[in-house]
């Protein structure tokens, strides 16, 4: 196991915006084919580390190795290969509502993989009818979806171009308790499909429990903790024991 | 003012002065980096236009959302500006008895200038304002990093395309408009003036050189630029949520239209002097 390259590495990220440090030098590892799943309250710096690991946001030090792959010092060009090997779903789902769904779903492999539409097109009922939802969809706007199906579709693309690696953030917020569970089989049902890696941003403990192989829990820009996510209940951290049964009271501030 | 300065006593950590340096010199450096990052972000913008991948379908799209909607809006200002001309010069002009130099001034005046800014301040208000308000909601709502995660560049894929078709249908907007413009004056001098028609289209051609028209084009190729890729930069830097789609959009406008009418008198002394 400590031979194998690590397909996620993160080493003492920093990241500041102007005065505020963000980040306080973040480590991470994920291995080839888990599931990590990152827990922490609000503003402590989960959604930073993934933009961080995704390319969007430049860390102000440190390093991101993707398969031993260093990535921060990328050019343009190796950055958008390394796209290729991702897929993401978005909080708020983030589809391109001037498109129809299944275009949305195509539009990584027509657009990034220059695969011809009607392929695509094939491809795209196919992740439809993965993720549970009919064919019809696919021509729909996604203003005229729910926020269930909405989330389904963000999968759907997700998962379209086949990613080694797929990063959710906050995949059930704003979704009622049985929709958040049938997103959260769905997500563990493709992610095993794929043999992915998966890095899971969220602050809801049933989805934390359902998708992860490992938990780590971040606190003011910090791994403060992590483990396999049977002794998440059993962490001997204050910090993660206050959090998992969200408690008012603890060592963790009610401010920030 | 004087509770300020009471209230810095009190503290005593940063005296009154420091404190006024501080914020004069803090808006100074802040808007040096704006300009800053303007001219980088206006830098890339015009690199990937020119380079591959080109999105055909989409520049195509532009080109009918930019040039072909604005056209009554620019045809109606064209219109009525060439009337109120016409009418405004013969008014002034009859107490010079120099009615004749009616025609050369409203050719003059809207090819070289009227057309042009005011097609452009029109375009800014109608194109730049929805380029602000889409791109704008595109980030707020993280479609513009979902389009970096699925492989494809949104300068090339969202940018590009609008400062094409903005640079490129400004000119063809404001031919329309000069020649409307210039229709719009000939209405009135035949119609309610009571001009000879021939006279009024031979006096026209006789005025007008090519340079006229051709500056104006050019002018208005530099007003589609402008209006586009101030569009595009304020969206793409749009703040969160609606209000900042709603600064984003009034910048682009406001933004748009002060560096047209700075650029116009940049533009006419090269020509002209």
């Amino acid at each position: 196991m400590s031979t194998k390259t690590p397909k996620i590495e993160m080493k003492d990220v920093r990241k500041a915006f102007g005065e505020k440090c963000v980040l306080n030098g973040i480590d991470l590892t994920v291995n080839k084919g888990e599931s990590l799943v990152i827990i922490g309250g609000s503003g402590t710096g989960k959604s930073v580390t993934l933009k961080c690991v995704l390319g969007l946001m430049k860390p102000d030090s440190g390093s991101i190795m993707i398969d031993g792959v260093e990535t921060t010092t990328m050019n343009q060009k190796e950055r958008d290969a390394l796209m290729g090997k991702f897929g993401m779903l978005f909080q708020g789902g983030a589809l391109f509502d001037s498109m129809k769904v299944w275009e949305n779903i195509a539009f990584g492999l027509i657009q990034g993989k220059k695969m011809n539409a009607d392929e695509a097109h094939d491809i795209a009922l196919e992740k439809l009818r993965q993720v549970g939802l009919a064919q019809q969809t696919g021509n729909l706007f996604p203003a005229e979806l729910s926020g269930g199906m909405q989330k389904r579709v963000s999968l759907a693309r997700a998962i379209a171009t086949n990613p080694e690696i797929i990063f959710f953030d906050e995949p059930t917020t704003g979704l009622d308790p049985i929709m958040a569970d049938v997103i959260n089989d769905l997500i563990s049902e493709c992610v095993k499909d794929l043999g992915a890696t998966a890095l899971t941003i969220t602050h809801d403990m049933s989805s934390a429990r359902k998708i992860a192989d490992h938990v780590a829990m971040i606190y003011e820009g910090q791994m403060i903790w992590d483990g396999p996510v049977g002794q998440l209940y059993d962490s001997k951290n204050s910090y993660v024991e206050q959090f998992i049964h969200g408690r008012a009271d603890g060592p963790i501030s009610k401010h920030s | 003012m004087l509770k300020i300065m009471q209230s810095f006593n009190k503290d005593s950590v940063i005296d009154f002065p420091a404190y006024v340096a501080q914020t004069i010199g803090g808006s100074i450096l802040s808007f040096l980096q704006s300009i800053g990052a303007l001219a980088a972000f206006i830098g890339k913008a015009t690199a990937k236009s020119f380079s591959p991948p080109f999105y055909p379908r989409l520049i195509m799209k532009q080109f009918i959302d930019i040039g072909y909607y604005s056209l009554p809006v620019v045809g109606m200002t064209a219109l009525f500006t060439g009337m109120v001309l016409a009418l405004q010069s013969y008014t002034g002009f009859t107490r010079f008895n120099a009615e004749g130099a009616i025609a050369g001034v409203v050719a003059l005046s809207v090819t070289r200038e009227l057309a042009p800014v005011l097609a452009g301040l029109m375009v800014a208000g109608r194109v730049g304002a929805s380029i602000a308000a889409e791109i704008g909601t595109m980030r707020v709502t993280e479609q513009i990093d979902a389009l970096i995660t699925l492989s494809v560049n949104p300068f090339k894929y969202l940018i590009a395309p609008r400062v094409i078709a903005g640079t490129l249908m400004l000119p063809i907007l404001v031919l329309m408009g000069d020649i409307i413009g210039i229709y719009g004056g000939y209405i009135v001098s035949i119609y309610n003036l009571d001009f000879s028609s021939g006279t009024y289209i031979a006096q026209t051609w006789d005025i007008l050189e090519k340079m006229d028209v051709l500056s104006g084009l050019i002018k208005a190729a530099v007003f589609g630029f402008i209006v586009s890729m101030m569009g595009c930069y304020h969206g793409f830097n749009s703040g969160r949520g609606a209000q900042g789609v709603g600064t984003a959009t009034t910048y682009a406008v406001v933004s748009a239209s002060i560096l047209i009418l700075i650029s116009n008198y940049i533009l006419t002394q090269v020509f002209f002097s």
